[in-house]
């Protein structure tokens, strides 16, 4: 089986992507010779040149804005935002301006760009650099949103996103970058909007995005140990959500603890807890859902206070086991 | 050890002795020295994995960080950038501090919260660094607005990088400024490359600061790597400021030497371009050095013992940050709220 690490598999969906269509364009600060900020467009510079990689001063509005207008135009732009923290620079284009627009006009236009947001923490870039905002944009109608937690996904999910017909945020996590995993050659698609069930189990049902779902199947397997089956589910696309495996899930299990990054409040675990509540599921919980995420604070630099203001693997298994064992 | 040929630039010279006194001068190369060799300093602690995050070195801007900042008085504020370690140890003359911010160490100025771009000694004026390019214009202006307001004798300056003209943020600071003729200095430290675009890539114009035109304000290209040249011009700027004129941009070009953070191959520019930079009629320091001894304010033997001292302090730095506790995680939530 083939191993590509997370950022070879978003090189190789980009490269057959631009193979295969010549209305593919990347947008971006640094792409050009330098390959990106995290090595991911390196290459591509000389394959395609500059009318397709498309290499630009430091103007995050001006490439929102300009992947919307070239959308509109027909082309499918991969815009490539450096850090996700530049996108506040570039949130009126993609907001109010391309995820606005198909309705606002009634569906005369569709706006088939992907917005490329390399985000999360752990790497010590201070709270600046280091921000999860996937849930900005969930909150957005007309925007989908797609997280890939894997190599596999990561390929899979952007040559989904970029086929697709409407503005995708697709949020990338810079830890995962030189995560490795099985990826194929042929240019596969994973369908957007579709939830993955990564691990069966009985008693507790755990969904976990990007980074955390590593995480997640980790802890799951310590937790086996103790005889606690746990059941790991990635989304994957966040919006739209495909929830019905989770609440089949929770179902089964009675139980329900989210994991991710972002801050709990406002937060993602807060609309997969809802949704089950609000669902059949309801009857069938045995203890109140748990969410776990980052702290409530901005993402500290030094080592030890990162640490603390991020959700780690023991706090994972210490969740699922007051869950299970019905300590909450 | 100094090329021959440089123009000994008494002028200006004068003027620099005139408001800094010879006593300014020496301390100003100091400073520059430490800077140097407080960023080599960092350089080596962080490929031996010292430290973490990333680094935004000022090695070859530290006479545009110096000068400029000496045009201030006590009082003044300004506002750094994420290349902020030379605007930090200029103002505050604290490597040890500095180190620990670094470091991600407690007796910094932010203990541990903040790191290299996010630096800040508010009380005395200086405003922070910045993680976002661009990031500090728009504040600048709304500084600018509380010390006319109340009427204070003070002036706000703001570093940026030649990238950050290309935001849209750096637009909107200078009409508004303008507009209310502001008492706000903007320097354009023009260090030739925004991470690996070059700046002919980026600009379609001769000079960033023909764009003061467009602002109705005073614009000025100056050698960066002349100290006199900078101090000379933020002077001027700063006294048209406080005196009601409004604001100034200044570019100054000079040379990032090192790569633009920690991940930079340099794909982007030949070794021979930077060794250039390196040469001493264009390195700051030298530059500076010498024209102190031609003009009878130092000799040699002074610049070797500003050397050895700023060696020393960076030394007495990185001993006392590497001693300094680590930040307790049960102080995380501290600073959320007022
Ligand atoms: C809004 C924003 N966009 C992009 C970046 C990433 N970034 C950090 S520094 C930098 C280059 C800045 O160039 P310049 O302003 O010339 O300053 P220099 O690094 O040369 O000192 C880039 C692209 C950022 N920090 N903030
Ligand atoms: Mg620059």
């Amino acid at each position: 089986m083939r191993e590509l690490s997370y950022r070879e598999a978003l090189n190789e969906a980009l490269v057959q992507a631009m193979d295969a269509n010549p209305d593919v364009i990347l947008i971006g600060e640094d792409i050009g010779s330098y390959g990106g900020a995290f090595g991911v467009t390196r290459g591509l510079l000389d394959r395609y040149g500059p009318m397709r990689v498309i290499d630009t001063p430091i103007s995050e509005a001006g490439i929102a804005g300009a992947c919307v207008g070239a959308a509109m135009s027909g082309l499918r732009p991969v815009g490539d935002m450096q850090f996700s923290d530049f996108i506040t620079l570039g949130m009126e284009q993609v907001v109010l301006q391309g995820a606005r627009m198909r309705t606002m006009f009634a569906g005369q236009v569709s706006v088939p760009l992907v917005m490329r947001l390399p985000g999360g923490a752990g790497t010590g870039a201070g709270a600046q650099h280091s921000g999860s905002y996937e849930n900005w944009f969930v909150h957005v109608p007309g925007l989908k949103v797609v997280m890939p937690a894997s190599a596999y996904d990561a390929k899979g999910l952007l040559l989904a996103a970029i086929d697709d017909d409407n503005p995708v945020i697709f949020c990338e996590h810079k830890l995962l970058y030189n995560a490795r995993g099985h990826v194929p050659e042929d240019a596969y698609r994973e369908p957007l909007g579709v939830t993955r069930i990564l691990r069966k189990g009985r008693d507790l049902t755990l969904v976990a995005t990007s980074l955390m779902v590593g995480l997640a199947l980790e802890a799951a397997d310590q937790l086996a140990e103790e005889g606690i089956e746990v059941e790991v589910i990635d989304p994957r696309t966040l919006r739209p959500l495909d929830d019905p495996p989770i609440i089949e899930s929770v179902i089964r299990t009675g139980r329900l603890l989210v994991v991710h990054e972002a801050v709990e409040t406002g937060g993602f675990g807060g609309e997969v807890v809802a949704r089950v509540v609000a669902s059949e599921a309801f009857d069938y919980l045995d203890a109140p859902p748990l969410r776990l995420a980052g702290k409530e604070v901005p993402v500290p630099q030094s080592e030890v206070l990162e640490a603390a203001a991020l959700p780690q693997l023991q706090d994972i298994v210490r969740d699922a086991r007051k869950l299970v064992r019905n300590q909450v | 050890m100094f090329m021959q040929n440089v123009s000994v630039e008494m002028q200006p010279l004068h003027l620099a002795l005139e408001a800094l006194g010879p006593d300014g001068l020496k301390d100003s190369l100091a400073s520059m020295m430490l800077i140097r060799a407080f960023e080599e300093q960092v350089d080596q602690l962080y490929l031996a994995g010292r430290t973490r995050g990333t680094l935004h070195l000022s090695i070859g801007q530290e006479a545009t960080n110096v000068g400029a900042l000496r045009a201030l008085k006590s009082g003044d504020r300004f506002f750094s950038h994420h290349r902020g370690h030379g605007h930090a140890l200029a103002w505050t003359d604290s490597p040890q501090r500095v180190m620990a911010d670094i470091m991600g160490k407690t007796g910094g100025f932010c203990d541990g919260f903040g790191g290299t771009m996010h630096m800040a000694d508010v009380k005395s004026g200086f405003l922070g660094g910045n993680g976002i390019v661009a990031g500090s214009l728009p504040m600048s202006t709304g500084v600018g607005l509380a010390i006319r307001l109340r009427a204070e004798d003070a002036v706000c300056l703001v570093f940026f990088g030649d990238g950050a003209a290309n935001e849209g943020a750096f637009h909107e600071a200078l009409n508004m400024a303008s507009l209310s003729q502001l008492p706000v200095i903007y320097v354009c430290e023009n260090n030739s490359y925004a991470m690996s675009t070059p700046v002919n890539s980026a600009f379609n114009v001769e000079s960033i600061a023909s764009r003061a035109a467009a602002y109705g304000i005073p614009g000025f290209t100056i050698d960066g790597n002349d100290f006199l040249d900078v101090f000379h011009c933020v002077h001027s700027a700063v006294r048209r400021a406080r005196n009601g004129d409004g604001p100034t941009l200044v570019e100054a070009l000079t040379y990032r030497i090192k790569g633009h953070s920690r991940s930079d191959r340099q794909a982007y520019r030949s070794r021979d371009e930077v060794r250039r930079w390196q040469e001493p009629d264009r390195d700051p320091i030298l530059r500076f050095a010498s024209t102190l001894i031609h003009g009878g304010i130092l000799d040699e033997g002074d610049i070797a013992a500003l050397k050895a001292t700023a060696n020393s302090r960076v030394d007495d730095a990185v001993a006392c940050a590497e001693a300094a506790p680590k930040p307790d995680p049960s102080r995380l939530m501290d600073h959320v709220y007022a």
